[in-house]
């Protein structure tokens, strides 16, 4: 179902209540194939699209939720600005969908997430009633923030209508300084060293074998002296290359996009100075990744070995979301990283808040025992 | 507030011994001297001595104290520095006020993964002087940093001069340790950039001590600009210095800090630490730029031909460390120096999109006038977050209700033009009451729901933040289809 504004997004799901069936909210749907398998009608808020507000000089920007991310980043683009969370997508993905999933590119580990970009937003909750939550200024404490609930939420709460992010200037200028073919140990200690100097690093990557890169956005004169400050703080890694176009180098790591398809694919949040250590025994079971976020965000492929995985994430205080798999692995591991019992519970409490009847519990974490 | 429960008074004498059990010691205080400096907060017009102060020293002891009270069915209000602008630590009269003050310590400082793992008694600033010798510090400087405690920060969600730049707490906390009401020790995030799951770090933060009680915080540490460099400029109107601030945001520049003072915040600040203020100017700006020297120094020539394009009379640059800190010794002590042209103040907090300043100052001054109270402005002008200081005498019989109502209607005026009712000193008992005029009753039953998953018996701060308390079973009252309710065993919210 594909509704056109909130009123119908409000009917459909105060309709799925009273049938007592159950809804999966979709935006542009690229995000299906994470999660079990399933066959759920889906409410699907596409239909809702357009921008609403855009004003430059205050940085926010309010948009019906299933707008094209692409047509945010264009319009902003158009007046040199950005979404610094650098979100990415397929070509239908949505700001709800991107929102919803949490997702944040390179310059996450600099600017923060998703989380840290929404002000504000309209909702229909799983009661089928509209809410509000937020404002549409970039400083607001009234209330408890519920946009960071949001984000990340994966459709489990409440369908977004009409998201406010704050948004930022764009760097008039960016360079990716590259240092190939280091091993491992040295790679991750050159990023975690440049995160340490006072040179405000905007990402750091390493694709093993290959290349290990730092981006640093900013004023030509500020690169410059960047630039050198960096050079003499890590003489010990040899000189780097300065690369104009380094985007298809970056874009390998987004979204684990360089890592072959065979193999399942499993996204690793780990504190950076732990991450190493934690996939070790991954890589000895003929695993391979590509690092992003200072090491704080490791992409892996490697057939099998879910317990294992799992176990070396929380081990190293992390957490492991499997994000592409085929359906009968799917079937049975949880997307999710299973969490402690008492959050798990308090989780599912939150979650009845929004969603008492469970309509959008569709089974799809496999966390809802008692869900069809 | 609600109304104190005769059963619990009637039984304090009980009540104290079985909190002597938990935390033996000096850890409980009854005596009724002793109980006063507890009876208010930063906020002190609103003042309540608690039934009892306890000051545990170990997360097990705040997990025995909350787990006790709630089955006895006592209330129970956290409290930091107590430095809280919105009566957030306001104590209620049958309640246990738990006092975080002895979880002082710093656990861990880890430079490689940028973060410090700290107790929540710990102050803001402790955290900077911890790693300041490693070239670090933690971004969200409130003004009150000297006092406040790190886990009144994470409760109130607190900003800074700094925060257009470096965010506000909820920006730079990694994680917390928590306990519920039950007495459930729980972590939400750690030392990783993300946790699986739901966002409930997100919603702790600025939760105003009303879902659970912090025992520890891990907050992001950043490594120390290389320079700063500060402008100070004057305008000769507040229009023409707002303008200023758009075309500078406009101009691609995010500021580490821009200030604004309105005339008699600026003349106040002058006659108080004498730094130089330009005296005949309807508003001073203050930017500050922080990075590479190369950096700072080409963002100033920028922001400096801006400023003129925006008929800047006196334009200052800081030429050293002392002076930039003298540029900012005013706007710091602008309370203070408030303070002492006027015998009290009242401090507000709402913020506005930044257009809408002209029109709300004018507005502002149209209410000053009619109120016959004076107000003095400084502004987080970068954000939009205003701070109006009305100034009031409280000897004077009505002037404390007239300053009140005169808030008010500022942050009502905050709310129609598009703003909020607060930007970084949060709801706490003052702001309570003008919640629906930004946020419908639907709104406000959502976010309470979030509140009955964390304490259904709402025992937690209660009073705070929602103007009326709904019991958690009204609150999920929903139809039931067909006779059948899924998850029958839990309850709905
Ligand atoms: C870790 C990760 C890896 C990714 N890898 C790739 C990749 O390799 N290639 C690529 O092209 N893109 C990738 N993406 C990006 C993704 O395709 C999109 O950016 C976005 O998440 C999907 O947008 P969508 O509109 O298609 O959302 P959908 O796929 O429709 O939905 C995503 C989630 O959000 C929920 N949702 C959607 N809209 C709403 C709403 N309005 N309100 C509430 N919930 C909503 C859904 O229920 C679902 O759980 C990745 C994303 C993540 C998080
Ligand atoms: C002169 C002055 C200047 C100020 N400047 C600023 C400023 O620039 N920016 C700004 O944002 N604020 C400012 N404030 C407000 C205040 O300092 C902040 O709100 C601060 O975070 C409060 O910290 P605290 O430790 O004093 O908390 P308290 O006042 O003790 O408590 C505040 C709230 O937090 C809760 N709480 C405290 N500790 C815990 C805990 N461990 N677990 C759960 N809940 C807890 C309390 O219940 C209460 O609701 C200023 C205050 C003063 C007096």
């Amino acid at each position: 179902m594909t509704p056109q504004n909130t009123k119908e997004v409000c009917e459909i799901i105060g309709q799925a209540l009273a049938d007592g069936e159950k809804l999966e909210i979709v935006g542009g749907g690229t995000r299906a194939q994470i999660g079990a398998p399933r066959e759920i009608p889906t409410l699907c808020l596409a239909g809702l699209s357009g921008i609403l507000e855009y004003d430059p000089a205050e940085l926010v920007l309010t948009a019906r939720a299933g707008t094209p991310l692409a047509e945010i980043e264009a319009a902003v683009a158009e007046r040199g600005q950005g979404l610094a969370f650098e979100p990415y997508g397929a070509a239908g993905s949505t700001i709800g969908g991107v929102l919803a999933a949490g997702v944040a590119g390179a310059r996450r580990v600099s600017a923060g997430g998703a989380r840290d970009h929404l002000l504000g937003f309209e909702a229909v909750s799983g009661r089928g009633e509209i809410f509000r939550a937020g404002a549409k200024v970039v400083k607001n404490v009234t209330g408890y923030d519920l946009p960071k609930l949001l984000c990340g939420s994966w459709g489990r709460l409440a369908a977004l209508t009409e998201v406010t992010l704050k948004v930022l200037p764009r760097a008039p200028e960016r360079v990716t300084l590259c240092w190939r073919g280091l091993a491992d140990e040295p790679a991750f200690a050159l990023m975690r060293a440049a995160l340490r100097a006072p040179c405000d690093v905007a990402a750091a990557a390493h694709l093993p074998g290959e290349a290990t890169m730092l981006r640093l956005d900013g004023v030509g004169p500020s690169i410059a002296a960047r630039r050198d400050y960096l050079g003499a703080a890590l003489a010990a890694y040899g000189p780097p290359e300065a690369l104009d176009d380094a985007a298809p180098l970056w874009a390998r790591v987004q979204g684990g996009a360089g890592l072959t398809t065979e193999a399942p694919l499993w996204r690793l949040s780990l504190p950076p100075r732990a991450a190493l250590g934690a996939i070790a025994p991954l890589l000895a079971a003929g695993g391979a990744y590509l690092a992003d976020w200072a090491g704080g965000l490791i992409w892996l492929a490697l057939e099998g070995r879910e317990a294992l995985i799992r176990e070396a994430a929380d081990a190293a205080g992390g957490h492991a979301t499997l994000m592409r798999a085929p359906a009968e692995i799917r079937a049975r591991i949880p997307a999710l990283h299973p969490q402690a019992l008492g959050v798990e519970a308090l989780s599912r409490r939150v979650r009845r808040g929004f969603d008492p009847m469970g309509i959008f519990e569709t089974n799809r974490f496999l966390d809802e025992a008692d869900a069809d | 507030m609600p109304l104190p429960d005769q059963r619990v008074l009637a039984r304090r004498d009980e009540i104290i011994k079985a909190l002597r059990q938990i935390v033996p010691g000096e850890g409980v205080i009854d005596a009724p001297h002793e109980l006063r400096p507890y009876e208010s907060d930063g906020l002190t017009a609103y003042r309540q001595p608690p039934m009892v102060v306890v000051l545990p020293e170990t997360v097990e002891q705040v997990a025995a104290v909350l787990r006790y009270c709630k089955g006895q069915n006592i209330k129970v209000v956290p409290r930091g520095s107590g430095t809280s602008l919105s009566g957030g630590a306001l104590p209620l009269a049958d309640a246990v006020l738990l006092g975080m003050g002895r979880f002082k310590k710093i656990l861990e400082i880890d430079y490689e993964d940028r973060l410090a793992v700290v107790q929540p008694g710990v102050t803001n600033l402790a955290i900077t002087k911890a790693v300041e010798g490693e070239g670090f510090y933690y971004a969200p400087d409130p003004s009150s940093q000297i006092a406040c405690s790190i886990g009144g920060n994470v409760a109130e969600n607190s900003g800074g001069v700094h925060c257009l730049k470096y965010g506000l707490t909820t920006n730079n906390v990694l994680g917390v340790q928590l306990v519920t009401m039950e007495g459930e020790i729980l972590r939400f995030g750690g030392k990783a950039l993300e946790a699986p799951g739901l966002d409930l770090l997100g919603i702790i933060v600025g939760s105003e001590g009303l879902l659970g009680v912090v025992t520890e915080v891990t907050v992001r540490i950043l490594p120390k600009p290389e320079t700063a460099k500060a402008l100070l400029i004057g305008f000769p109107s507040v229009e023409s210095a707002g303008q200023c601030v758009a075309d500078t945001i406009a101009a691609g520049i995010i500021p580490a800090g821009m200030e604004m003072m309105d005339k008699p915040a600026i003349h106040a600040a002058e006659a108080f630490v004498q730094v130089g203020y330009p005296l005949d100017v309807e508003a001073l700006l203050i930017v500050e730029l922080d990075g590479p020297e190369a950096e700072c120094s080409h963002l100033i020539q920028e922001v400096e031909a801006i400023a003129r394009a925006n008929q800047a009379g006196m334009i200052r640059i800081s030429r050293d460390e002392a002076e930039r800190l003298a540029f900012w010794a005013g706007r710091k002590a602008a309370f203070p120096a408030v303070g002492r042209i006027s015998p009290d103040y009242y401090c507000m907090d709402g913020t506005i999109p930044r257009a809408k300043l002209p029109v709300v100052l004018q507005r502002m001054n149209a209410l000053s006038e009619q109120y016959g109270l004076g107000v003095a402005n400084v502004f987080h002008a970068g954000d939009g977050n205003l701070h109006p200081l009305i100034l009031y005498d409280a000897n004077k019989p009505g002037e404390l209700e007239r300053a009140e109502e005169f808030g008010a209607d500022i942050l009502r005026l905050c709310v129609e033009v598009g703003g909020v009712l607060t930007g970084e000193h949060g709801v706490g008992v003052e702001k309570r009451d003008l919640m629906p005029a930004m946020f419908s009753e639907d709104d406000l039953r959502q976010q309470q729901r979030l509140k009955c998953a964390f304490d259904p018996e709402l025992l937690l701060n209660p009073g705070k933040v929602f103007p009326s308390l709904h019991r958690c079973a009204e609150l999920g009252r929903m139809h039931v289809h067909r006779g059948a309710l899924p998850f029958p065993e839990l309850p709905r919210f």
